[in-house]
């Protein structure tokens, strides 16, 4: 019968899923870009909802919630995983209250009126089946995904408005957004660039590797050396992790560093960051915020006399305040940090913050 | 060059053999024409002096590649006469005996040697006046240091890499420092050391060389110019065996301990002068292995001042003793009693409870560290490194021999750990006079981040490095490592192994870093607590003492 084997076949993908987000996140930095968890998570989600069993919008959203939970308890860390399914989960009201026939607009827009007078909003328990609705969400999924698809382009896009010629341009680490950024600027424009290798796991030598390869003038240096070279820095454009619900940044360690040498120098600090990135998350949980990886990267096994008397700490991410930030380039153009918020109130829906 | 030599010969011929057939002494005339002629042939004068000093080098010694070599990098820079003169001091001193050797010379050459001897006499009294430092001056003409204060100081070698002359001027330089041995019979001279690898652009005008090429590689052995101690410093040096300000400092001095131990002073010789300059080509020869710190350019100067003290009526062996004494005195007052001084006032700044911040392996943190240790002091260290040098993992071992409790990050986690810090503790390469820290890279990023969350910052530095010297950013003078240093293999992969043949890739590493003093909270030294604005109060008063 069609039906079990259908089930058991995405519950196997659901599991692999898991296991690969598990075992992704463990050890020396992602072994995907957060686009392409974007995209899996996104294609498996429209899996589920093509596959799994039932019967109105608020059942589809209990399993897609249950599964959530899931995936997000298996690697904390990786927080595109929750934002797509809270997409996901907007895209899901959306169409149900498009296929009820009530405005969108009214829906959003939680005005304090209309808490105190209607009172029925909370109510709305989508229990009502509608034949169209598995095909308008599936629509919507794949709308989604195509979204994603462009992204990169999207920001790369922008580039030339905002590199210009001659410019010395510092980034840290890896990330593959500010890679396409920089080499489509440099298709048109001369400038040096210069990577802060970011210790211990020195993502910023294949990005320089790369960046050089494109025949752009590169640079590396040590991450100590970062303030010494920022005053003849024009502008610093980094890539980062996860962007926080306040406009702050959970990108990767070294990052706050930098942050306070290009305030210290007025030096305008860009952020690359396409939408899925951006996390309802605020930056308050002191133990469950940051990240540790085995700190044998930071102190080998080989110094082992003082090993055991030492604690050793090698944390993988950092918080920067959005008072640092100048500018987020994103895919759907630039903001100012203190527009984040607003934003998030478009792609997500409140209560969806808590899967 | 060979024609305005032979243009200049049968003139200056006929002027002599006027003179000659009117009588053996020169008229007034004569006299004046010649001063005329001396004045239009003031061009071509300078390259009569080389060929003439080359001339008489020939006839002395057989070593025929010196001399060729340095003829035509002498061409372009001939109009530069005043700078031209510090190079023939050492000249006279092997020319004297010429005159006595060679019977048959032109009457044209013997003129010329008599007047670049002139020359050069009148340019070691100004030399003598004027010695300050160890570097040779580029082409600028200042007048000598000794008659304005000391505020146009001669730009240093080091920073003007991107200067061919000055690199030209310097190679000549160390062909010429040949310590005068009178039965050698090869003339062995300090080596050039040549950069390594595409530098960056920002810092083209400052040398970068590779730990793989040591410089004792173009020496022959054994080098009869520069004394094996040194020989063995320098080499210590440029592989980061010696590494540190003290330990570097501690260890020329020795090195010029055991220098002074085997010297004899040669025949008609003082010891005050000629000590001198034997001790000019073993600087060059440091310098070229690694550029000199701070602190050991002010040991050199005290000792140079020292030697240059001693009386001439002093027997060599007393004097000797008497230097000795001295090192050790410095030794003893600047850096040891000077820890002690500092680790004592320090310690009033350490409270039970502190979480204390240190960066790097600096020896005098370390010193202050273990010393309230023993003063029962309950604190816990968190010791903060950075790639390529890793030094932080040599104090933590100190450390932690001694039983003190630490914690150990990389400098990208330092604004993680900062919130748990309640002081920092930084060591210092030099404090310069516009109140600004210059020490190891990476020191002014965490003073920055301090700064941000509030922790005090305290700079721990002994008077003998402090320097007159000012400069606003890290990229006048600097000092730049071998960039292979920064390449890593990680899970097997090395990333940047082939940087040299990526034309648009260039590594970094620096060495030095300045910071700026509105990071820094105060100034331990061994004459108090300061700020970091009153450094030039205390060169001056310093200077008044001497």
């Amino acid at each position: 019968m069609p039906g079990p084997d259908k089930e058991t076949d995405l519950t196997e993908r659901i599991e692999a899923f898991l296991s690969d987000l598990k075992r992704g996140g463990s050890g020396t930095g992602p072994l995907r870009g957060s686009a392409e968890t974007a995209r899996e998570t996104t294609a498996l989600l429209r899996r589920i909802t093509a596959q799994a069993r039932w019967s109105s919008a608020g059942d589809l959203m209990e399993i897609i919630r249950k599964e959530g939970r899931r995936m997000t308890a298996a690697q904390p860390s990786e927080t595109t995983v929750g934002n797509m399914i809270r997409r996901v989960l907007k895209i899901i009201r959306e169409e149900y209250a498009r296929s009820r026939g009530s405005s969108e607009e009214t829906d959003q827009q939680e005005s304090l009126h209309k808490l105190l007078t209607s009172g029925g909003l909370s109510e709305e328990n989508f229990r009502q089946h509608f034949a169209a609705l598995k095909a308008n969400v599936i629509e919507a999924i794949n709308e989604l995904l195509t979204e994603l698809e462009g992204t990169t382009d999207n920001i790369a896009m922008q580039a030339l408005e905002h590199i210009h010629s001659n410019e010395v341009i510092m980034t840290i680490g890896r990330s593959r957004t500010v890679e396409s950024f920089l080499k489509d600027a440099a298709r048109k424009r001369k400038f040096h660039v210069i990577v802060a290798e970011c210790a211990p796991f020195c993502q910023g030598h294949k990005m320089a590797t790369s960046l050089s390869e494109a025949g752009i003038e590169t640079t590396v240096i040590a991450d100590a050396a970062i303030f010494a070279v920022m005053s003849r820095v024009n502008k610093v454009i980094i890539g980062t992790q996860t962007v926080l619900a306040n406009g702050g940044l959970r990108a990767v360690n070294g990052t706050h560093t930098l942050a306070l040498a290009a305030k210290h120098h007025s030096t305008p600090l860009i952020v690359c960051a396409p939408m899925f990135k951006l996390s309802p998350q605020f930056p308050n949980e002191e133990d469950t915020f940051h990240k540790f990886v085995s700190p044998h990267e930071v102190l080998p096994f080989t110094e082992g006399e003082i090993l055991s008397k030492v604690n050793v700490h090698c944390p993988v991410f950092d918080y920067v305040p959005p008072e640092l930030i100048t500018l987020f380039i994103s895919n759907i153009g630039g903001h100012a940090p203190s527009y984040i918020y607003r934003l998030m109130s478009e792609l997500y829906h409140p209560e969806d913050h808590e899967l | 060059m060979a024609d305005s030599g032979e243009t200049g010969g049968p003139v200056k011929k006929d002027g002599i053999q006027q003179a000659k057939t009117e009588g053996k002494e020169l008229t007034k005339e004569e006299k004046q024409r010649l001063r005329k002629e001396k004045k239009q042939q003031k061009k071509s004068k300078e390259k009569k002096d080389e060929k003439a000093s080359q001339e008489s080098e020939k006839e002395k010694k057989p070593v025929s590649s010196a001399s060729p070599a340095s003829q035509p990098p002498t061409q372009p820079i001939t109009p530069k006469a005043p700078s031209a003169v510090p190079t023939l001091v050492p000249v006279p001193a092997s020319e004297t005996p010429a005159p006595a050797d060679k019977p048959a010379k032109s009457k044209a050459e013997m003129k010329a040697e008599r007047r670049a001897r002139q020359e050069a006499e009148r340019a070691s009294k100004q030399g003598k006046k004027g010695e300050v430092g160890q570097q040779a001056a580029p082409g600028k003409p200042k007048a000598p240091p000794s008659e304005l204060q000391p505020v146009v100081k001669r730009l240093p070698e080091h920073v003007q890499v991107d200067n061919p002359e000055v690199l030209k001027k310097l190679a000549k330089k160390l062909e010429r420092q040949q310590t005068p041995e009178y039965n050698a019979a090869t003339k062995v001279k300090i080596p050039l050391r040549s950069d390594y690898g595409y530098k960056v652009s920002l810092f083209s005008h400052l040398h970068q060389y590779s730990r793989k090429a040591p410089l004792t590689q173009q020496l022959s052995i054994p080098s009869t110019v520069i004394h094996p101690a040194i020989v063995r410093l320098g080499l210590q040096y440029s592989q980061g065996i010696v590494a540190g300000s003290n330990a570097r400092s501690v260890a020329l001095l020795h090195a010029f301990k055991q220098v002074i131990r085997d010297y004899t002073t040669p025949p008609n010789e003082e010891l005050s002068r000629d000590l001198v300059n034997k001790l000019k080509p073993y600087i060059s020869f440091l310098n070229q292995c690694r550029p000199l710190s701070a602190s050991m350019g002010n040991a050199i100067k005290y000792i140079k001042k020292e030697i240059s003290n001693i009386p001439s009526q002093c027997k060599e062996e007393e004097a000797k003793s008497k230097l000795l004494n001295c090192i050790d005195r410095y030794i003893d007052e600047k850096i040891n009693l000077a820890a002690k001084a500092i680790a004592k006032s320090s310690i009033e700044k350490i409270s039970d409870g502190d979480v204390i911040l240190v960066y790097g392996c600096s020896s005098l943190v370390n010193h202050i560290l273990c010393e309230a240790f023993e003063k029962n002091r309950k604190f816990r260290v968190i010791v903060v490194d950075s790639r390529p040098r890793l030094e932080g993992r040599e104090a933590l071992r100190r450390l932690v021999q001694r039983g003190i409790s630490c914690t150990y990050v990389l400098i990208s986690a330092v604004s993680y750990i900062l919130p748990e810090v309640s002081k920092v503790f930084l060591g210092a390469h030099a404090l310069l006079a516009n109140g600004y820290v210059m020490s190891r890279v990476g020191t002014s990023q965490i003073a920055l981040v301090a700064k941000a969350f509030n922790v005090p910052v305290l700079v721990c530095c002994e008077t003998y490095k402090f320097c007159e010297r000012v400069q606003t950013d890290s990229f006048v003078s600097n000092e730049l490592d071998d960039p292979d240093d920064l390449i890593v293999t990680r899970k097997g992969k090395t990333q940047l192994e082939h940087w040299q043949e990526v034309p648009s890739l260039g590594l970094l590493n620096l060495v030095y870093d300045v910071t700026p003093p509105d990071f820094v909270d105060l100034v331990i030294t061994d004459l108090g607590m300061i700020p970091c604005t009153s450094v030039p109060v205390v060169l001056r008063v310093k200077n008044v003492d001497q």
